[in-house]
């Protein structure tokens, strides 16, 4: 530690005491250091106190290296170029200048490794301060390059550092969302953002290449957040914000900058999603796919493989594929053959029951717009939601009804399926078959919907009402579903418990005398008191 | 031009001198204005026109204003009337007059009658003074008072009010001068009237002088022969008469003011009471049935609350079991047999309880009466609930007309264990209590009581502060209504649950609800919501939710005691439903209290739905996983289940039994209702059981379930999955006998239905009229109004038309004055040339006879 330090151990504060002597101290030894070389030696006694054990102290620390290095930076004192061992410069033929800066530069090399050790700390504030001291020298090493420039033009930026960093982050073993949403900052710049998506894809690869196939959750979990919080620039005009000089980036990558980041995003996400995910992933991915990756990337098509994998996968993951597949068929042309066999395959009980409902009834909504489409499937459709609608929430009952009228608005021919008046005397067993897989092979044309019929019956008048529709013939007007789409059970409670005014309400006249008796009582069959 | 005016000035002299009718009639006076059609029923102002008249109008008008106009044209000089207020039109000439007058007076005053002390001058009216008629000379003859009641004439009037002095003086007038024909004979025919009228009564004077003198005479001979007569006199029953009469009207009177006897209800037969009650029922029953149907609501047709014509509004609500009316049969009392048919607890104790109590003074304390119930009751001996009883005595003594005894529970203790309640019942609580404040009133007030004395408690609150007692009460039973509520939740809650108190409150809760509906059913709908929002919280925190608790599932129980379950659309059964289904679909099953849990919400939904058949597809969702939850083997299923469950899990063979043998042992118990909470189970057998026992629970919802949703179309469809289930995995396993059974009665019923449907086609409607072609024939009833515009259009169309009229109006006008002017100047001009001609004449006359004079005298001088 520095000398000439009376320590007043007695005192009860001495640990906070302490810790701000030790700061004050820092500060003095690094502004000793900067004055004169002689004191060069106390150097060490910083990075000892890096290595601390007490946070206060090691932040301190980092905040004194910080101010140290950049300074050197600023002032040349470290060594350039290619870097001799310690030995090797003792006994070479170097200048007592040099001797210094190779010295210096030794320790700030160590200085380098130790923070970034620190990255994968317990401490947030020290993985924080750590990272925001790297960040740091990242800057300073862009303006002042530790290495000989061949030609004043030539770019550099400090690679090497980023993709340390950058490896540091994406842990295997911790979830860092936290500190990957504190660097977010530092990808609004538009350099920094080029050279971490590159370091991203290079460790990707690294690492999946090690873990041969198989899901390694937490690390996916965390790439996943450091590339889903990049944030990319829409148009050229925009890149504005520089960590290093703009002219070198700009040069560095020749052609358009914009199409360069875009090429740069692709790779990084298409060799992350090249290997296999955890199932939660796949949802987190296929949520955002739409909105925040296809728009970015130069050739969305090549996503195709992702989203067949994911449609195949079923369930709540291939309703969200569908998405992503939607914007490629609709935007970029794509042709997917059975696209309509693959959604009737789609639809089974679980739909009116995931989270994403509404986002499939509102894609399933724009896929079966189209007037063009066969009869057959549009019927087989609506035949299909109505059987499912056996199974469905008065929630989904109320978006499913006005679904299955919108087709058969849509699709006139469809009407046969509420009404058939060839056949009224008859009575005849429905022929649709559930389990044929083939919306052509399904004969729902020849089915009527008996279903909705008894969901006439049920028991929340909305869903009731909305069942009654089909004994008269529909009106022109299609109905909005998008309304209806979000409704949760308890918005729908809300319309019955918040009627502003309830004129005499009913009541029971039967009178009750006990808990588990009276006309109509089922619980008391099975369940007594006590 | 020169001619005209004179002609018509001479027309118009001549036409002076005529009446209005003899104009009219002239034929040469008249133009009649030609009409195109006739119109019945419309009068027409302008059918026949006065030219002449209208013109010499005009004319005169003319000369009065135009002419006058024009002589004072370029005049500076005026005669100006200083007159007062000449000139103010405002002024009403009545005031202009008073004014005038007043200010002579003043003026009079001042300069000469300073001095003038006493002299006034004389008050006329009429030119009479009024300082003489004050003395009232003229007498009116009394004598003609008595005859001319009521009758007026001319004269009358004349002499009572003075008025008539311008009608006499009008008459002198007529005599005079010589006016229309027609003024004449109306003078004519009132003189004549006034001479018949005059002639008349003096003639009836006469008559009645003359038999003045007759009676005077029969009366002189009468008391000659008076005394001859016998004396038997007519007068005296006369006079005996008069008080008789007075004596019957006394008693007419009092006939009248008797006291009547009140007409009673009409004893009703036991028939009679047995149809009533039926035909209420029945009402009651269509009534939810309507609801059911979700027809609008009829106001007023559906209230709840039936107010008899002698409600006195107090909250006594007239039950519709048990109104029994003192009947009485072959002349004994009727003891109310007709009940017992209906309920068996029904006994008489309550009916003599009844009839003893309309004997006993009604205006009793309240206190005393019931501690005299108290005693009643333990004379009788009677086994009924003894907080229930006292609730009814008090009512009854409330209202002796109609008693209301609600049925009343079995008898589930011993009459001496009753009878030692009540005696410590008697012991230890107070007749009164005052309502609570706030939950933990309620709570302390409730604290270490027994259940049975809990209730007892709620009851005698609910009495002392009965609505109609204060202002203040109906507040004070509203907020016990939450309150009451509330305790039922902690009691749920509580570890282990107090439910045998919660059942005992149960009646309280229900006599509070029919209370006050809108205070309950707002009660109710915050404990739903509140229960409601919390588990929508969690699921979207979590995406699923535990299961409600246990004081959630009682709350459900209770909402389906007090609301009815089967309406369409409810305010507090719609969301309770909503929640049960909420609930079944949202709550992952984990463990046998989770399955319990669920068993105990869908005995609620079947509850829920079994009056209206309604159909709640998470019943059946729920009942199929509960169900796969036994399966064994669970590949190849053959059915789908929905979420909450899965085909496969951790938690996916919660009913698979751990060993057969357990089937054999096993037989069916009731659940206690705890089971949703905490369930020990420590041994396989005893798990086993359980298993065993949930899963004949839910075979028997499934056959309600089954005999419920039978006429449904898809049927069918919607039990193909427990079909499979029963018929295919469950029914290799091992299973006890009755659920075997069970089980293979469940999958004939559904497959005994039939699968076969006709076609779906729209309702029957009234096919639409064809468009016809003939004209749409609309009656007119205003000819010359314009139709078919807005108001504005129509009132701006008005004002420019009359406009129009005006404008065209004042430029006739215009014109006729200036005809009128030239006319006048023409005149001016002739008459002064002929002035002009007259003078050159006369001074050439006169210069002639000078020169013949100057002539003579020159001859004369020759």
């Amino acid at each position: 530690m520095a000398p000439a330090k009376k320590r007043n151990v007695s005192s009860v504060k001495t640990a906070e005491k302490s810790a701000k002597k030790a700061k004050v101290d820092l500060s003095k030894t690094v502004e000793r250091i900067l004055e004169s070389r002689k004191h060069a030696n106390d150097v060490f006694d910083i990075l000892e106190s890096l290595q601390a054990e007490q946070e206060k102290e090691v932040i301190g620390a980092v905040a004194a290296c910080s101010e140290l290095f950049c300074a050197l930076l600023e002032r040349k004192e470290l060594f350039l170029g290619k870097l001799p061992g310690e030995e090797d410069a003792l006994s070479g033929g170097y200048s007592a200048e040099d001797k210094y800066r190779i010295f210096m530069r030794h320790r700030y090399t160590s200085c380098v490794e130790i923070l970034l050790e620190h990255l994968s700390h317990e401490q947030y504030d020290i993985k924080e301060s750590a990272m925001c001291c790297l960040m740091k020298f990242a800057a300073g090493e862009g303006r002042h390059p530790l290495e000989d420039l061949d030609w004043s033009e030539h770019y550099s930026f400090p690679r090497e550092l980023i993709q340390a960093l950058v490896d540091n982050l994406l842990s295997k073993a911790t979830d860092n969302s936290l500190l990957i949403s504190r660097f977010q900052e530092f990808l609004e710049m538009e350099d920094v953002r080029y050279y971490v998506m590159s370091s991203i894809r290079d460790n990707v690869g690294k690492v999946m290449d090690k873990s041969k196939g198989a899901v390694v959750p937490v690390y996916q979990n965390n790439v996943f957040t450091l590339m889903s919080s990049i944030s990319m620039p829409n148009q050229e005009s925009e890149l504005t914000n520089f960590m290093v000089k703009q002219e070198g980036f700009l040069n560095a990558i020749r052609s358009s900058a914009t199409q360069e980041h875009k090429r740069v995003f692709e790779r990084m996400w298409l060799g992350f999603l090249k290997y296999k995910l955890p199932n939660s992933m796949y949802k987190k991915v296929l949520v955002i796919l739409h909105d925040s990756i296809l728009p970015y990337m130069s050739k969305p098509t090549l996503m195709i493989d992702f989203l067949t994998a994911a449609y195949e996968i079923g369930g709540a993951i291939s309703l969200l594929a569908l998405n992503g597949l939607f914007v490629l068929i609709h935007q970029h042309n794509l042709d997917y053959p059975d696209f309509y066999k693959k959604l009737y395959n789609l639809l089974e009980p679980s739909v009116f029951h995931v989270k994403y409902r509404a986002r499939f009834f509102h894609l399933a909504n724009v896929f079966l717009s189209s007037s063009h489409l066969p009869v057959y499937l549009v019927a087989a459709f609506a035949k299909r939601l109505a059987r499912l609608a056996l199974t469905a929430p008065p929630t989904a009952l109320l978006v499913v009804l006005p679904f299955i009228y919108n087709l058969i608005r849509r699709h006139p021919s469809c009407r046969v399926l509420i009404h058939k008046p060839s056949a009224e005397d008859e009575p005849f067993e429905d022929p649709y078959l559930t389990d044929e897989e083939d919306p052509a092979q399904c004969r729902a044309l020849e089915s009527s919907l008996w279903e909705i019929k008894s969901l006439q019956k049920h028991y929340h008048p909305d869903v009731a009402k909305a069942a009654l529709l089909i004994n008269t013939p529909l009106s022109e007007q299609e109905d909005d579903i998008s309304e209806t789409l979000e409704v949760t059970t308890y918005e729908l409670m809300e319309k019955d418990l918040k009627q502003p005014e309830i004129k005499s309400v009913p009541l029971e006249f039967e009178t009750a005398t006990r808990l588990l008796k009276g006309r109509g009582d089922v619980l008391g069959q099975h369940f007594c008191l006590a | 031009m020169g001619k005209a005016p004179k002609k018509r000035s001479l027309a118009d002299k001549v036409r002076k001198t005529k009446t209005s009718s003899e104009i009219k009639n002239n034929p040469f006076e008249v133009k009649i204005n030609r009409k195109k059609f006739d119109v019945l029923g419309r009068k027409s102002k302008h059918d026949v026109g006065l030219p002449g008249v209208s013109r010499s109008k005009a004319v005169n008008k003319r000369k009065e204003t135009l002419l006058k106009e024009y002589k004072q044209k370029n005049r500076c000089s005026k005669f100006i009337d200083r007159r007062f207020g000449e000139y103010d039109t405002k002024m009403a000439p009545e005031d202009k007059i008073l004014q005038r007058f007043t200010m002579e007076r003043q003026r009079v005053h001042e300069k000469k009658d300073v001095y003038n002390l006493n002299e006034e001058e004389e008050l006329t009216h009429y030119g009479q003074s009024l300082a003489e008629m004050e003395k009232f000379n003229d007498v009116v003859n009394s004598d003609d008072e008595s005859e001319e009641k009521g009758l007026l004439s001319a004269e009358l009037t004349a002499s009572h009010f003075g008025g008539g002095g311008g009608l006499l003086r009008k008459k002198a007038l007529g005599e005079e001068e010589e006016g229309g024909q027609r003024a004449k004979s109306r003078q004519e025919l009132i003189e004549e009237l006034i001479q018949k009228s005059k002639q008349e009564k003096r003639e009836r004077q006469v008559q009645r002088e003359e038999a003045q003198e007759l009676t005077e005479k029969l009366d002189q001979d009468w008391k000659n022969i008076q005394s001859l007569m016998v004396k038997k006199t007519p007068k005296a029953d006369k006079q005996e008469e008069k008080p008789k009469l007075e004596e019957y009207d006394m008693m007419v009177r009092e006939l009248g003011f008797e006291m009547k006897a009140q007409p009673s209800e009409k004893m009703k037969t036991p028939e009679e009471l047995a149809k009533e009650e039926r035909e209420k029922l029945q009402k009651l029953e269509a009534d939810r049935l309507r609801r059911m149907m979700g027809e609008e609501v009829v106001e007023g047709a559906q209230s709840q609350i039936h107010f008899s014509a002698d409600d006195l509004n107090d909250g006594f609500i007239l039950d519709k079991h048990d109104k029994k009316t003192l009947a009485y049969q072959d002349g004994k009392w009727n003891m109310g047999e007709e009940e017992e048919e209906e309920d068996e607890a029904e006994d008489e104790e309550g009916e003599g309880e009844s009839s003893e109590e309309q004997e006993s003074d009604a205006e009793e304390d309240e206190v005393e009466e019931e501690e005299e119930e108290e005693e009643e009751e333990e004379e009788e001996g009677s086994g009924e609930d003894d907080g229930h009883s006292d609730l009814e005595s008090e009512q009854e003594s409330e209202n002796e007309e109609e008693e209301e005894a609600s049925p009343k529970p079995k008898k589930t203790l011993s009459k001496e264990e009753v009878k030692a309640q009540q005696e410590a019942a008697k012991a230890e609580l107070p007749y009164t209590f005052a309502a609570p404040e706030s939950y933990n009133d309620l709570k302390d007030m409730l604290r270490g009581h027994t259940s049975d004395n809990q209730r007892l408690i709620v009851a005698r609150t609910q009495k002392s502060n009965h609505p109609s007692l204060a202002v203040g009460n109906k507040l004070k039973l509203q907020k016990l209504f939450g309150f009451l509520l509330e305790y039922i939740g902690e009691l749920a809650t509580r570890s282990p649950p107090e439910l045998s108190t919660i059942d005992k409150l149960i009646p309280e809760v229900y006599a509070l609800c029919q209370m006050f509906p809108d205070a309950a059913c707002k009660a109710m709908q915050s404990i739903l919501g509140d229960a409601a929002h919390s588990m929508e919280e969690t699921l979207e925190v979590k995406g699923h939710a535990a299961f409600p608790t246990l004081d959630m599932l009682i709350y459900l129980k209770v909402t389906a005691l007090l609301f009815p379950t089967s309406d369409f659309r409810h305010p507090v059964t719609t969301p309770a439903l909503l929640f049960i289904s909420q609930a079944l679909t949202k709550c992952p099953v984990r463990s046998l209290q989770d399955l319990t849990s669920g068993l105990v919400l869908c005995s609620l939904g079947v509850e829920y739905v079994s009056f209206s058949k309604r159909f709640l597809p998470e019943l059946i969702n729920f009942l199929v996983g509960t169900l796969h939850l036994a399966v064994q083997d669970k590949a190849s299923l053959g059915y789908i289940v929905v979420p909450p469950f899965r085909a496969s899990g951790k938690y996916s063979d919660l009913l698979v039994l751990s060993s057969s043998e357990s089937c054999r042992s096993w037989s069916k118990k009731s659940l206690p209702l705890s089971a949703t909470q905490q369930l020990d189970l420590e041994n396989d057998p005893d798990r086993d059981t359980h298993r065993l026992t949930c899963l004949s629970t839910c075979l028997d919802l499934v056959k309600r379930c089954c005999l419920l949703y039978k006429d449904l179309p898809s049927f069918t469809h919607i039990f193909q999955p427990i079909r499979t289930l029963l018929s295919k995995h469950l029914s290799t396993q091992t299973l006890p006998e009755p659920l075997q059974e069970l089980s293979s009665e469940i999958v004939e019923a559904i497959s005994s239905t039939p699968v076969t449907q006709s076609a779906l086609v729209f309702d029957k409607r009234k096919p639409i009229p064809l468009k016809l072609l003939t004209p749409k024939i609309v009656e007119v009833l205003d000819y010359g109004k314009k139709r078919g515009s807005t108001r504005e259009e129509r009132e701006k169309e008005r004002l420019k038309h009359k406009y129009k009229r005006e404008f065209k109006g004042a430029l006739r006008e215009i014109r006729k004055d200036s005809r009128f002017l030239a006319r006048e100047k023409l005149n001016e001009v002739m008459n002064r040339d002929a002035e002009r001609k007259r003078k050159v004449k006369e001074l050439m006359g006169s210069l002639a006879t000078q020169e013949g004079e100057w002539k003579s005298l020159k001859r004369k001088k020759k």
